[in-house]
């Protein structure tokens, strides 16, 4: 292992993992935003508990995406020092923009709506938590913007080899970013769609399991209730709404993330040939869509890989949406991109040893091959599951069954599967290039950079094995802590998140006593909720 | 004259100085959660003083480093990829406190709480100490090569200005908190920060004055040391003021001593972003290592929309929050229900 190969885990372990939280926190951040909406225009308990627990697990999990998301700002410099200097003009931009208009917005409001349930008159607690929801669709934007002007450079020149930018608003406008950042949004959606429907699938079971609510002749639901703090009958319809949101937020979603997901692919074949080719491990041009393929797909020589089941014409429909114009393969596209961006690495420092070895075009098949295919299947199952879902809760209950009970639950995991997926097949498919040639200008002194001249020239290997150590480590730590605490929250129900619900029966008395206390009347209020 | 360059230099500038500020006594209230309170109780009263605001604060420096990033990326890469290391350390330390801070009250068992209090107190040391030293290297230099890459080894970096910034950050952190805690909270903790605070103000604030008279020395401006000059009349006056129980007036005077230091270290070193300590022809300036004149252009607009409405709701945050916090204010901690 070299310091460029530690670099590229490290980016990527650290990048997969804070893209968990991200999607979550994006989709959940709108559920609950809308949630309190509809809590405001109607006053009906059901939406203030369900505002309430998810709004809990949306913070649990939202800290550890802001938490993880101060390495992503620091490690392009400190890893990546090449390419910062190599993109810093344009790509720093829109970080910037990211921290002054979006981090800020969403990082102080959600301050106020944590803090400010009883503070703030209730219409402006409202309007926090819609600042800072829309201010992460806001840093999505911008990031995207970033990272689609890798994938696609625009509105730039070369200057003194440096990328150097020249019109902001084609940074902005990128019809990459167009296309990415709706097909991103769905894709977080599908999260909280999913997150939804499994826990709220859980509770309903629980209540079957425990004799609180039954079905009748016809299978319709007799809801009941129990005595027990939150178990009572508007805990049902929290369950039960939430349950038909989630699985309507999913199939929407689903359908969002394909028609965009195509228009992506359409774009894809066009400004990154070789990325689409990988990922249907295609050597040859053709216009079948490979549903198997066969073979040492790792090994990106594909002469290695035979396509067992093929979808004829398919493949064409992705890429031009037609059946029958051929779609370049391996083969084809190796010369074409070894003539326009040379078939060795230059003769300059940035390279190191590297200096004058072959370029391997193709990226890893397995990864790009099994990264496509990944995404689409999990995000399939999610929406297929999520239209199962719909129909078996038609009569306002979940079948009293363990056995679907836990594949909701494990549900939960499918389209999370399928964002990491689709990035992993994205990023690695842009291989061997940190920044992707804009096909649309050609030739050697185009503006596109390779992943072997970015990294940090005065970072060594041990200080890379460091950390890529001790982010892998406290990362998992993490993750196992996140993970049970949101499981803790799950299963304590709405009563978890409201422990103004245990109190409410007791608060008549007691209030009269506290009055006469140290505080005094005025100052009760300084603490409406309390770390 | 590098008009624009200067304009972003003075931004950056003024992002570092207002994270010193704001997150400075977040930072402190983190560390005193083990030096200071006594009691679970106490813990919960330094914490929810700056519960609802310390995210915010910690985007101050998230956004100094995209500023920097965006306006002079030479300075970007060469300072990051030289305090390799460090960084590593504050990004985990900043993970740990920022986790602790919206865990420990998650789970209802002491043992938790003690773990998370741990995080949080060594994490806002270590973040501090990290912060510092990053803040004089840049100021007093880096082993950098012609092309700006550290060389040297790991630890190059390691020199008595790296200590003395980190210690003059942890130490004003500190001092900072007990003035924000002698304004923010009631009773026997406002009683105690406000003692505290008259005892070790001093001590506290001179490695941060050591380190600024430092640099102004070795440039030599008289601006700078104008600055200097107001920095040492503010942290007098917030000594005198705080013994005299002026609350508001002696944390105003710690921030004229912060924004004075600073202002007086930036002076100096201006135009220079970042040393060389192998040649002065490798240095770093504002007109070596900034991006071009047009990004720049592009950045000043949206920062020009940008920092007043970040200043304005920010301002209506710590106005929400205003009021002072106490033991009597919280409430009993409750166990999730395990159903």
């Amino acid at each position: 292992m070299e310091a460029l190969e530690i670099a590229r885990w490290q980016f990527g372990i650290t990048t997969v993992y804070h893209f968990l939280m991200v999607p979550l926190t994006i989709g959940l951040g709108l559920v609950v935003a809308s949630l309190q909406t509809m809590w405001f225009v109607t006053g009906r308990e059901q939406y203030l508990r369900m505002t309430k627990f998810w709004g809990k697990l949306f913070l649990i999990n939202f800290i550890m995406g802001v938490a993880t998301g101060l390495v992503q700002e620091f490690q392009f410099g400190m890893a990546w020092s090449e390419y910062s200097r190599f993109v810093g003009d344009v790509f720093g931009a829109p970080l910037a923009m990211e921290s002054l208009l979006a981090f800020f917005t969403e990082s102080i409001f959600l301050g106020l709506w944590i803090f400010g349930w009883k503070r703030l008159p209730k219409p402006v607690h409202l309007l926090s938590i819609w600042a800072a929801t829309l201010a992460s669709l806001a840093s999505a934007y911008f990031i995207l913007a970033a990272n689609s002007w890798m994938q696609h450079p625009v509105g730039v020149e070369l200057v003194d080899g440096r990328a150097v930018m020249t019109d902001v608003w084609a940074v902005l406008t990128n019809n990459t970013l167009l296309v990415a950042f709706p097909h991103t949004l769905f894709g977080a959606f599908s999260v909280a769609g999913g997150f939804l429907l499994g826990i709220a699938w859980y509770h309903l079971y629980k209540r079957r399991r425990d004799g609180i609510d039954t079905v009748d002749a016809a299978g319709k639901v007799v809801v009941g209730s129990n005595p027990a703090i939150g178990r009572d009958r508007t805990d049902h319809k929290v369950w039960l709404q939430s349950l038909r949101i989630g699985a309507v937020v999913a199939l929407i979603s689903f359908a969002g993330v394909s028609l965009t997901g195509d228009l992506q692919a359409k774009l894809m074949f066009q400004q990154q040939p070789m990325k689409m080719a990988a990922a249907e491990a295609a050597c040859h041009d053709g216009t079948g869509f490979s549903v198997l393929s066969i073979g040492d797909i790792g090994s990106r020589n594909c002469d290695d890989v035979k396509a067992v089941v093929e979808l004829p014409g398919l493949l064409s429909f992705l890429a031009n949406g037609d059946f029958h114009t051929d779609v370049k393969g391996v083969n084809t596209l190796i010369p074409e991109y070894q003539q326009k961006y040379g078939s060795v690495l230059p003769d300059d420092p940035a390279y190191g040893e590297r200096a004058g070895q072959p370029v391997q075009y193709v990226p890893v098949m397995a990864v790009t091959y099994w990264g496509f295919r990944i995404m689409i299947t999990f995000g399939m199952l999610a929406a297929a599951a999520a239209a199962v879902a719909l129909w078996l809760v038609r009569k306002g209950t979940v079948p009293e069954s363990k056995w679907l009970m836990r594949l909701a639950v494990f549900g939960i995991l499918a389209p999370f599967g399928a964002n990491s997926a689709g990035w992993i097949f994205t990023e690695m498919g842009r291989q061997p290039f940190v920044v992707a040639p804009n096909p649309d200008f050609s030739g050697i002194d185009n503006v596109f950079m390779f992943t072997a001249a970015a990294v940090s020239p005065g970072v060594s290997l041990g200080e890379l094995v460091f950390s890529v150590s001790a982010f892998t480590l406290v990362y998992l730590t993490l993750l196992v802590v996140e993970v049970r605490l949101l499981a803790v929250y799950c299963r304590g129900g709405v009563p978890s998140a409201m422990p103004e619900l245990l109190h409410r029966d007791r608060e008549d008395s007691e209030d009269r006593d506290s009055d006469g206390g140290t505080g005094g009347k005025d100052d009760g209020d300084v603490l409406a909720f309390a770390y | 004259m590098e008009s624009l360059p200067t304009l972003w230099f003075v931004i950056i500038a003024f992002f570092f100085t207002g994270y010193l500020f704001l997150e400075g006594f977040d930072l402190g209230v983190g560390m005193l959660m083990r030096l200071f309170a006594r009691n679970d109780t106490e813990r919960r009263v330094l914490l929810n003083t700056v519960g609802p605001v310390w995210d915010g604060n910690e985007v101050w420096l998230i956004t100094a480093g995209a500023m920097v990033f965006a306006a002079f990326p030479h300075w970007y890469a060469s300072l990051f990829a030289g305090l390799y290391l460090p960084l590593v350390l504050v990004l985990l330390a900043l993970i740990f406190r920022a986790v602790g801070f919206e865990y420990r009250g998650k789970v209802h068992s002491d043992r938790w709480r003690a773990g998370w209090d741990w995080a949080i107190a060594l994490g806002s040391l270590v973040s501090a100490f990290g912060i510092g030293a990053m803040l004089a290297l840049t100021t007093t230099g880096l082993p950098l090569n012609a092309n700006g890459d550290r060389v040297g080894g790991p630890f190059a970096w390691l020199n008595g200005y790296a200590v003395l910034g980190g210690l003059a950050v942890v130490a004003f952190c500190l001092v900072h908190a007990l003035a924000f805690l002698m304004l923010k909270t009631d009773g026997e903790v406002r009683h105690r920060a406000r003692r505290a605070l008259r005892r070790w103000l001093p001590i506290g604030l001179a490695p941060l004055a050591l380190w600024a008279i430092l640099v102004v020395m070795s440039h030599g401006k008289t601006g700078s040391w104008l600055l200097l000059a107001v920095a040492v009349a503010g942290a007098v006056a917030a000594w005198l003021l705080a013994g005299r129980g002026k609350e508001g007036p002696a944390f105003l005077g710690l921030g004229v001593f912060l924004v004075a230091g600073a202002g007086a270290i930036f002076s100096s070193v201006y135009p220079t972003v970042l040393p060389s300590t192998i040649d002065p022809a490798f240095n770093l300036t504002v007109a070596n290592a900034s991006s071009s004149d047009y990004t720049l252009g592009v950045m000043s607009v949206v920062a020009l929309f940008g920092i007043p409405a970040v200043l304005a709701y920010q301002l209506y945050t710590y106005w929400v929050f205003r009021k002072r916090v106490s033991s009597v204010h919280i409430p009993a901690a409750h166990a999730v229900l395990p159903q």
